[in-house]
């Protein structure tokens, strides 16, 4: 029986006691491993960690004292120590019984240092676990032995693999509550090994283990003899680390930021992703292509001959060549891609799903630029590795998609580089990080982009008809009012002679849009759709009327950004939900009301009102006739020169 | 080919995340408390812009009670980093004489809590350096190294950003700010190793000298200056002391100690039996305090 019972005894090293600065010297060279823990709920984590932590050493006497209290208070294990408390932090979580968050654990042995994160178990918090394996050179997939691979096993591995990490253990905890048999322990291995190998994870190590009691973590358990491995800690102490690969590989350095203290210096700061560098190098700044050469590797500490993959510097060059925060200074002979549009994995991590062709921040190193995710390719199961056809991702889920940005970005494959090939994306309304992306590969070279140069401009076309392009764009519930009005604009327009075209929603949803539902997601690309084509129409020199309800903020907002400033006016028709449901002209509220109508704005979907519309109308104070002079009115003054 | 050490890695990370909030937030500061960590963080920021000062103020959010020593440390540190130095007193704990003896837990909220949040909105500052850890308090471990508080500056668990690679989200909205933590992954004894390293000046009290103490409530507490309320025949007794961290001088409490240089204070830490955070009253009061003070705004 493994004693669990007893006091951690504090005896540090000797050589801490006697002679310091050589422990100092020692402890000074320790090389870093980080390692993630994850597997299922109950399997064990938090109480597998606090034991390392316990067993290493890391705790003091007033944790150690707080510990206990604790365990009697709230601790699921008797009057025993619960080590799972040393680690689960937060009040709400210790009231739940579970760990909702990444908890990042420090302790050191006398071979290396250890950083853990400790990822939680259940599904709705798989974005915290691909967060903690983000940094990790090592995972530690736990399986409670009693209960062998579930899902969360297999999405984690699946993960783990997915972030490229490479060393992988697999400890089968709670090992004493099956009796410490061998045969179970093969049985767990084998079913494990065959997914494995299916999803690339060519090689790990198995530890039969009971973080509880403490079998097999620091010391090899007299309960496991035909276990001939090492116990846990000796293996994370002793296995081995690609700690300079990526130092192999060709420069490459994000600039983060412009240092110019005074007019004689300008140096480009940032954290060396890959290769080396030294003064006089060959040097090219990209997107650019610009090349120059290193004049100096600026410390504090004094300037350096060389630098290597992982620190943080400054270079000075020898030309004077554009060069900002965002762009990529790169080995000259062989300097990564430039691309505008990627296939790319993408890993949801919001409760708000994906909506294709909605334009999202994505970031990338230091560069960020305006991205539109297309429909997915797929999604891919992670149970039974299957592509599944799908028009969105949904909290958790994991798809392969195309991706265009609005500017070039410098890039590597992810496969080959995280710092290059790994991005987020970002919500543009809430500013919440929703996805998390690997590049696979740029589906077109943005040196073979080319627009057609067309010689009678859209200038031209608009001047011929002596007026300028304008987009009025219709928002507003069903039934406000906004096709009547948008017609009697047009009449008038019409009849001033001015060349205009009415895009009516109805209209387009019988042909261009006939495919489209009325899903979130749908309506999304209705608008893009919409938005695409009275851009055409503006190039042609016409004055577009659109007429949709067009519910979000963002796609309307999307639209705004395709076309020049001043040229898209919002046209707020602001009728109440109860007027509109009064009128209730096609009868679609008493539908929607009755259930036969999903996703009825106003009723079950939301309608975002525009907060600062270039005009509004208020339905309930003015007729549409008067609307419809107003707004006239209003495009007199800045698009019907001579008019 | 050359082997990063652990404090090299950790360097150039702090490093890089210094300079990403330089290069996204509009306003930055660093909350600066003259304490190790702040020491080390000024050390890392001075590295991250050389030849350029820091291209930020230092924020000393003070209480009035800092040991007499952290406030000479702290003018001296600003004049040779070159930095700007704001001063932020609550006029509200002015006016009402808030001080530790009379007002207990009420003393750390108006002074810090409620200064610290008076301060950012005036200078309208989006973005704050702290140099907390989270290897000091179990809350801390959850803690990400982009911080978002709400415009009334609170902290919710729940809704913090995955943090992926070196991928730093810093947008936000109109009034939103974010608190950047550079050291988030430096542990007690990589700050203590950095400093010997790098030989950055510390406030002398964290090494042992006699100095004059009560014994209170399980507490040693060092008389600074004249405002020390003696109890009822309670006399300052000269004791070799030292200090693990350093706070309000009535709210924190030393350790009797004869480490006078570096190495002993690092040899001392390795073979302690209590956390660093021991010595501190506030974090007592109940067992997950530090994370409700956060909630509020504490930092």
């Amino acid at each position: 029986m493994t004693d669990h019972t007893r006091q951690p005894s504090y005896q540090a090293d000797a050589l801490i006691a006697e002679n310091i600065d050589a422990y100092l010297a020692q402890h000074q060279h320790k090389s870093l491993l980080r390692f993630i823990t994850c597997g299922s709920v109950d399997d064990g984590k938090s109480t597998l960690i606090g034991r390392l932590l316990y067993d290493s050493k890391m705790i003091f006497e007033d944790q150690l004292a707080a510990l206990e209290a604790d365990s009697k208070r709230l601790g699921t294990q008797g009057q025993q120590i619960d080590f799972a408390l040393l680690v689960d932090g937060l009040a709400a979580e210790r009231e739940q019984g579970i760990t909702i968050d990444v908890a990042y654990r420090y302790f050191a042995t006398d071979q290396r240092k250890f950083i853990v994160a400790d990822t939680p178990g259940h599904e709705q918090y798989t974005r915290n676990m691909v967060t903690g394996a983000s940094t990790a050179d090592l995972a530690v997939i736990l399986i409670d032995a009693r209960k062998g691979v579930l899902t969360q096993t297999r999405r984690h591995s699946y993960l783990v693999k997915l972030i490229g990490i490479r060393n992988v253990v697999l400890a089968v905890n709670k090992m004493d509550l099956v009796g410490y048999d061998q045969a179970r322990f093969d049985a767990i291995v084998a079913d494990y090994r065959s997914f494995a190998a299916a999803i690339g994870i060519a090689s790990f190590t198995a530890i039969p283990l009971s973080g509880f009691l403490g079998d097999n973590i620091t010391t090899a358990s007299a309960h496991t003899p035909w276990y001939t491995g090492l116990p846990l800690l000796t293996h994370l102490e002793t296995v081995a680390l690609d700690l300079t690969g990526a130092q192999t590989e060709p420069f490459r350095l994000s600039v983060q930021w412009v240092n110019r203290p005074n007019l004689d210096f300008r140096g480009f700061a940032g954290l060396i992703a890959s290769g080396q560098v030294r003064p006089g190098d060959a040097v090219r700044v990209l997107p650019s292509g610009k090349t120059s050469s290193v004049a100096r590797i600026v410390t504090m500490d004094g300037d350096l001959d060389l630098a290597v993959a992982g620190q943080s510097i400054t270079l000075t060059l020898q030309d004077e060549v554009d060069c900002s925060r965002g762009d990529v200074l790169a080995a000259a002979a062989s300097p990564p891609q430039v691309a505008d549009q990627f296939e790319a994995t993408l890993v949801w991590l919001s409760d708000d799903a994906l909506l294709a062709g909605r334009a999202y921040w994505l970031k990338l190193g230091t560069q960020w630029a305006s991205a539109q995710v297309q429909q997915p390719k797929y999604q891919i199961n992670v149970n039974t590795l299957e592509h599944l056809a799908t028009r969105t991702l949904e909290l958790n889920a994991i798809g392969v998609v195309t991706l265009t940005t609005d500017k070039p970005i410098v890039f590597e494959p992810y496969a080959s580089q995280q710092e290059l090939g790994g991005f987020i994306l970002i919500d543009k309304y809430n500013n919440a990080t929703v996805a998390a992306g690997m590049l696979h590969f740029a589906l077109r070279r943005s040196q073979n982009v080319h627009w057609q140069a067309i010689d009678v401009t859209r200038t031209a076309h608009a001047e011929h008809k002596h007026q300028r392009a304008r987009v009025l764009w219709f928002t507003g519930l069903s039934g406000a009012g906004k096709s009547t009005i948008a017609n009697l604009v047009e009449k008038k327009l019409f009849a001033l002679g001015k060349h205009t075209f009415l895009l009516d929603g109805d209209n387009v949803r019988h042909g261009l849009n006939k495919d489209l539902g009325f899903t979130e997601a749908d309506r999304v690309e209705n608008i893009r759709r919409v938005g695409e084509v009275a851009k055409l129409m503006t190039d042609a020199g016409l004055i577009v009327l659109t007429a949709f309800i067009s519910p979000f903020r963002a796609e309307r907002d999307l639209v705004r950004g395709m076309l020049d400033a001043g040229e898209f006016l919002e046209v707020y028709v602001d009728t109440s939900l109860a007027e509109a449901e009064r009128r209730d002209v096609k009868g679609l509220y008493r539908k929607a009301r009755a259930g036969q109508l999903k996703n009825f704005t106003g009723i079950d979907s939301p309608y975002e009102a525009p907060s600062a519309p270039e005009i509004r109308i208020d339905t309930a104070a003015m007729s549409a006739e008067l609307a419809a002079e107003l707004i006239v009115a209003r495009l007199l003054k800045d698009a019907l020169p001579g008019a | 080919m050359r082997v990063l050490t652990h404090l090299q890695r950790l360097e150039a990370e702090s490093i890089h995340i210094l300079r990403e909030v330089v290069g996204e937030a509009e306003r930055p500061v660093m909350l600066y408390s003259v304490g190790k960590d702040s020491a080390v963080m000024l050390q890392l920021a001075r590295k991250a812009f050389f030849p350029a000062p820091p291209p930020f103020p230092l924020l000393h959010v003070d209480t009035t009670w800092k040991f007499r020593a952290m406030y000479e440390l702290r003018d001296h540190m600003a004049r040779v980093a070159g930095m700007e130095l704001l001063v932020y007193q609550n006029p509200d704990a002015i006016a009402r004489g808030i001080n530790p003896f009379d007002h207990g837990s009420l003393h750390t909220d108006l002074w810090k809590t409620e200064g610290l949040k008076q301060a950012l909105d005036k200078y309208g500052f989006d973005a704050a350096f702290g140099g907390a850890r989270r290897d000091e308090e179990k809350s801390r471990a959850k803690e990400r190294i982009f911080s978002f508080r709400s415009a009334n500056h609170r902290w919710d668990p729940k809704q913090q950003r995955p943090e992926l690679w070196r991928l730093y989200n810093a947008k936000k909205a109109q009034g939103e700010s974010i608190r950047v933590f550079p050291i988030s992954n430096w542990t007690e004894l990589d700050i203590w190793q950095y400093i010997q390293l790098e030989n950055i000046p510390i406030v002398p009290l964290y090494f042992a000298a006699p100095r004059p103490t009560v014994r209170r409530d399980g507490l040693l507490l060092m008389v600074d200056d004249e405002r020390f309320r003696l109890a009822p025949g309670e006399t300052p007794v000269a004791r070799s002391i030292r200090f693990r961290t350093l706070g309000c001088y009535p709210l924190t409490g030393a350790i009797e100690s004869h480490a006078q240089t570096l190495s002993e204070v690092i040899q001392e830490m390795l073979l302690t039996t209590t956390s660093e955070r021991q010595g501190r009253a506030i974090d007592h009061d109940q067992s997950a305090s530090m994370e409700k003070k956060k909630q509020e705004g504490y930092f």
